[in-house]
């Protein structure tokens, strides 16, 4: 039984309808991958399986039960956490305090603020100063580290690699790998192919609101995906 | 001499009026609301330390450990079935809203406690002072006043500061959105933010009650001076609201001792200075303005 079951999902922002019927599966302790050009409603879905947009019940299942239309903090309970794009780090928390509130709803599971600071020792060198002090990539690992507070079952991840040097985006995938020994399942939006079909057992691309693609990294040609991205 | 007096006077003024803004600035702080209905929930908490008064036969500033959680059980519930649906659609609904509240409250004491002025009997403390020699003497009431006002300053800011809860306050108040998504109950916890709000504007309006008279009416003036000690002292920051509220109360008195009506205008004219020349406030935290 997959873990995420997403059926016919649409959403809308007022008026505007930005995802299209969209169907997705994770398998628990997978690692699945969303790819599509901007714009594509791939950020959307994330954050409407996270409950930050109203969803019809029935269109998001969690562990087998309907959680569509929960407020945020009630899926975050249950082990449904985003790390949103753009990081948003509190600009008034320092580094510890960020990530103290991501163990807000004090959700138990293997990862404290010494686990964290383990993955991430920048973090701990500089737990003292204001988040926003940090630079791109430490803020990236801030919000990595603030989403594992919550100790997630599964973790939503939006576009790791925005505005970061292909370099720390590499040591940001390889803590990624980390979090999946947790048995941590993963579900990641990111618009580097390349860095999607290497950690992902499979990929998803959106277009224009809906899935024009899904398969295993293996069977995925460039063709494949570049008409799946920009349309036959 | 008679200086000196009158800015000590108006020091200890000031720690009343630090008192109304404190609740004002912080509810502003963690959800952007305008509660213009504040003043007059201090002069509701004052009606409610009468009834007290006159039911148990206690001193009002004992029925203060009754009014105060009461207050705070109605900004919780007001705050979760009213205000919380107001939120995220812009600072106008809750504007108005509070604006209505404000004449409903007004009204219905009217109503209940006719247009009579009332007043709170501590048992002689108003009156009793404290000499310091050379002819200087300071009320032990408003010196009480300044003191609780200080301490619970110190408290919010320890529970701002350091707790799970003023965390939160804090993480909601940087970014709601983002709050949520990480776990933070937001209608809950703007709840608590209103509840902590009512509480404190409930030791503002008892201790006013004790120190002057007031009627149904008297709300919209605390809320005024409440405003102005805020934008004095700076939003966001705690001991700026301070600082704003002795600036006025300073202000009202040194006025009041030139002609006896120049008091509130003096204190007027203050807040006027400051927001022409320092429009952000003395002690403002530079903070990121939401769209």
């Amino acid at each position: 039984m997959s873990l995420l079951d997403v059926r016919a999902l649409s959403a809308f922002y007022g008026d505007f309808q930005a995802l299209f019927g969209v169907t997705l599966e994770v398998a628990e302790g997978e690692t699945v991958a969303v790819i599509g050009a901007n714009g594509a409603g791939k950020s959307t879905f994330l954050r409407a399986v996270a409950g930050a947009l109203p969803v019809p019940a029935e269109a998001v299942a969690f562990d087998g039960r309907p959680v569509g239309g929960r407020p945020s903090h009630a899926l975050v309970d249950l082990g449904i956490v985003l790390v949103p794009e753009g990081r948003k780090i509190f600009p008034s928390l320092s580094v510890e305090e960020n990530l103290q509130v991501g163990a807000h709803r004090r959700r138990p599971g293997p990862w404290t603020l010494e686990r964290v600071y383990r993955l991430f020792p920048v973090l701990g060198e500089r737990r003292t100063q204001p988040g926003t002090n940090l630079s791109g990539g430490e803020q990236q690992m801030l919000a990595i580290g603030r989403g594992l507070m919550a100790n997630p079952r599964l973790l939503l991840v939006d576009e790791i690699s925005l505005g970061l040097a292909p370099v720390v985006v590499q040591q940001l995938y390889r803590t990624l790998e980390a979090v999946r020994a947790e048995g941590t399942t993963l579900l990641v939006v990111e618009q580097d192919v390349s860095r999607v079909l290497a950690v992902a057992q499979r990929v998803y691309c959106f277009r224009k609101g809906s899935v024009s693609l899904q398969d295993v990294p293996a069977r995925l040609t460039r063709e494949r995906i570049a008409a799946a991205y920009f349309g036959a | 001499m008679a200086w000196l007096d009158t800015i000590v006077q108006g020091v200890l003024l000031g720690g009343l009026y630090a008192l109304f803004a404190t609740g004002l600035s912080l509810i502003f702080g963690v959800m952007r609301l305008v509660n213009l209905a504040h003043g007059d929930f201090s002069i509701l908490a004052a009606f409610l330390a009468v009834v007290a008064v006159q039911a148990l036969d206690v001193n009002p500033l004992l029925a203060l450990v009754l009014v105060a959680p009461i207050m705070a059980l109605v900004g919780y519930t007001l705050q979760r079935l009213v205000l919380n649906r107001l939120l995220g659609r812009g600072i106008l609904p809750a504007v108005l809203v509070t604006f209505g509240l404000s004449i409903v409250i007004q009204n219905g004491l009217l109503e209940t406690f006719s247009a009579d002025s009332h007043r709170l009997n501590p048992g002689g403390l108003e009156t009793a002072s404290l000499a310091l020699g050379g002819g200087l003497a300071v009320g032990w009431f408003p010196l009480l006043t300044f003191a609780v006002a200080v301490l619970l300053l110190v408290g919010l800011q320890l529970l701002i500061g350091r707790t799970a809860l003023g965390r939160a306050f804090r993480a909601a108040s940087d970014d709601g959105e983002t709050a949520a998504l990480m776990g933070i109950d937001q209608g809950r916890l703007y709840g608590l933010a209103m509840a902590l709000s009512l509480a404190i504007v409930a030791v503002a309006g008892i201790f006013l009650g004790i120190r002057t008279t007031f009627s149904f009416a008297s709300g919209p003036d605390r809320l005024l001076f409440a405003f102005e000690a805020v934008i004095i002292g700076g939003l966001g920051s705690l001991w700026g609201t301070l600082v704003g509220g002795v600036i006025l109360g300073v202000a009202q008195t040194t006025g009041a001792r030139l002609s006896p009506g120049w008091g509130v205008l003096a204190g007027h004219l203050v807040f006027l200075a400051v927001l022409l020349l320092r429009p952000s406030g003395l002690f403002a935290k530079s903070r990121r303005v939401d769209s």
